[in-house]
């Protein structure tokens, strides 16, 4: 049985507001932009049999709203959780153990209303083998590699910072973006440096907001009167490796990129050169580096030149990360939802800085320092 | 104060190692594979039949950034690294200099123990300071 295009995202919104939002808990943001994604498709919470969420747990959205769940998803492997959501719920929803699957997102990441302190737990692998020595969050050890791979593949520092530089551009075209004013190489490589090589300008926002979509069988999703066009789900792939940077296979790739994201591009049938427009997690400058190599749009090594020549910016070959990206638009923790919410937005014709006839979108979210990956290769009518 | 480690029961012998100024590699004695982080199985052939065999103490500095600015204690600038060790595993680990702005990808290093209270914590030295 193939699962390619068996679901479809029917409802897909953002939190009314994003940024800073101090008038709302965490989970009112999950149920905010869970009452705006069931709004954009005409349903309600009592037409939904199925939550997902990570953060908050898929209990507690259930019963804010009221909804009697058959089918539970409460998977949390970070940023790219949703990406995992979405993908057990075509399996769920194609073995017929519920029908409408509400994925939820939720984070008040400046304003921390209702949020458990950060801190990875004092028994765990990375509180006894990386905090004792002085990393200062995912700053100091998410890029770790990026050393490792400036001097294996030539990357300079300009062309790292190229990256956040070729994403203003994009959120310059997006009213939502929090950064919208234009940056220059010079701009990042001036702004402090928190962990050198990296400077501030290659560090995402940290910002409040929330993300919902809602899921459905493609067959139910034609006799819905739909104010949207329905968005296919024609591939996903997921995978994880170490939760330590020490015992990753690669400093300079991510193997849970590369596992999901060519079980997703197989199982969607799609070629590299049929991708229209990608969004890749940017909680830092060089993950988009990583992930245009580790899907295979590029060779290894690759990455800086084809952003460097224009390829991922407005107009070119690949536009990527339309929204402004982690780095420009929004980042609440868990970037995950967006990430996808953006590439629905572009399938669908509605989005702000709109590429021209968008039918596939392939979208990868990052977890940890690289510890998780799901991809997702979403498409138009046009696709099936 | 520091931050130190709070070994779990399939880590502790190899921290308690560390206290005593020895730095181990698990290797499991069913198929010979070396891994880090310690752990009571082997992530190769699942077999529960592990052993600390003593490291040479020699490694290579595959890749690190320079912090600048750190938790209370640790003063900025410094290198947080990760060192591939002779026997193959990697850690992670301050390399100790006084111009982390000079440091490069694939120096040879040789391990040594910050002493901080009751235990000791791993870190690197740079191969030629120590020659
Ligand atoms: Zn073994």
């Amino acid at each position: 049985m193939s699962l390619r295009g068996a679901i479809a995202i029917v409802g897909a919104a953002e939190s009314t507001d994003l940024g800073k939002i101090p008038d709302k808990s965490a989970l009112e943001l999950h149920v905010d932009a869970a009452l705006n994604a069931l709004a954009d498709c005409g349903l309600t919470p009592a037409d939904v049999d199925g939550v997902a969420s990570a953060g908050e747990m898929p209990v507690d959205v259930a019963d804010y709203l009221g909804i009697v769940p058959e089918y539970l998803d409460g998977t949390n492997v970070g940023g790219s959780s949703y990406m995992l959501h979405v993908r057990h719920a075509m399996a769920a929803i194609s073995a017929g153990l519920c029908e409408t699957v509400l994925v939820t997102h939720g984070e008040s990441g400046r304003s921390r209303i209702g949020m458990t302190p950060w801190a990875p737990a004092p028994q765990s692998f990375m509180a006894q083998l990386e905090v004792p020595h002085g990393p200062v969050g995912a700053p100091s050890l998410f890029p770790i590699g990026v050393r490792r791979y400036m001097a294996e593949y030539g990357m300079t520092r300009e062309q790292l910072a190229l990256v956040p530089v070729v994403q203003r551009r994009w959120a310059a075209m997006n009213p939502r973006a929090k950064l919208r004013d234009p940056i220059t190489v010079e701009d990042v490589l001036a702004s402090p440096v928190i962990a050198d090589p990296v400077h501030l300008l290659h560090c995402c926002l940290v910002t409040d907001g929330g993300g919902a979509l809602v899921l459905t069988s493609a067959e139910r999703a034609r006799s819905l009167d739909l104010p949207h066009p329905p968005v296919y789900v024609l591939g996903a792939g997921e995978s994880s490796e170490s939760s330590v940077v020490s015992g990753l296979e690669s400093l300079t790739s991510s193997r849970a990129i590369r596992v999901g994201g060519e079980r997703a591009l197989a199982q969607s049938g799609v070629a590299h050169a049929d991708v229209d427009h990608l969004m890749i997690y940017d909680a830092f400058a060089h993950v988009p580096i990583y992930g245009l190599e580790d899907l295979g749009f590029v060779g290894r090594g690759e990455a800086p030149a084809f952003i460097e020549d224009g390829n991922t910016a407005p107009g070119g070959s690949l536009p990527m990360n339309t929204n402004g990206g982690g780095l420009s638009y929004t980042h609440t923790g868990m970037y995950g939802m967006f990430a996808i919410q953006e590439s629905v937005r572009q399938v669908r014709g509605t989005a702000p800085a709109q590429v021209d006839g968008v039918d596939v979108s392939v979208c990868t979210g990052v977890g940890g320092m690289f510890m998780s990956s799901g991809t997702l290769v979403l498409g138009s009518a046009a696709t099936l | 104060m520091k931050p130190v480690p709070t070994p779990t029961p399939d880590t502790r012998d190899w921290f308690d190692r560390i206290d005593a100024g020895e730095l181990t590699v698990p290797r499991c004695a069913a198929c010979g594979s070396f891994f880090l982080y310690p752990r009571s199985s082997c992530p190769r052939c699942g077999a529960r039949s592990v052993e600390l065999v003593p490291a040479a103490g020699t490694g290579v500095l595959l890749s690190f950034v320079v912090n600048h600015r750190g938790p209370a204690g640790f003063e900025a600038p410094y290198a947080l690294g990760v060192v591939a060790l002779a026997e193959g595993p990697r850690l992670t680990g301050v390399v100790r200099t006084d111009r982390p702005d000079r440091l490069e990808v694939d120096a040879p290093v040789r391990v040594a123990f910050e002493e901080r209270g009751e235990r000791r914590v791993v870190c690197f030295d740079l191969e030629e300071a120590t020659a």
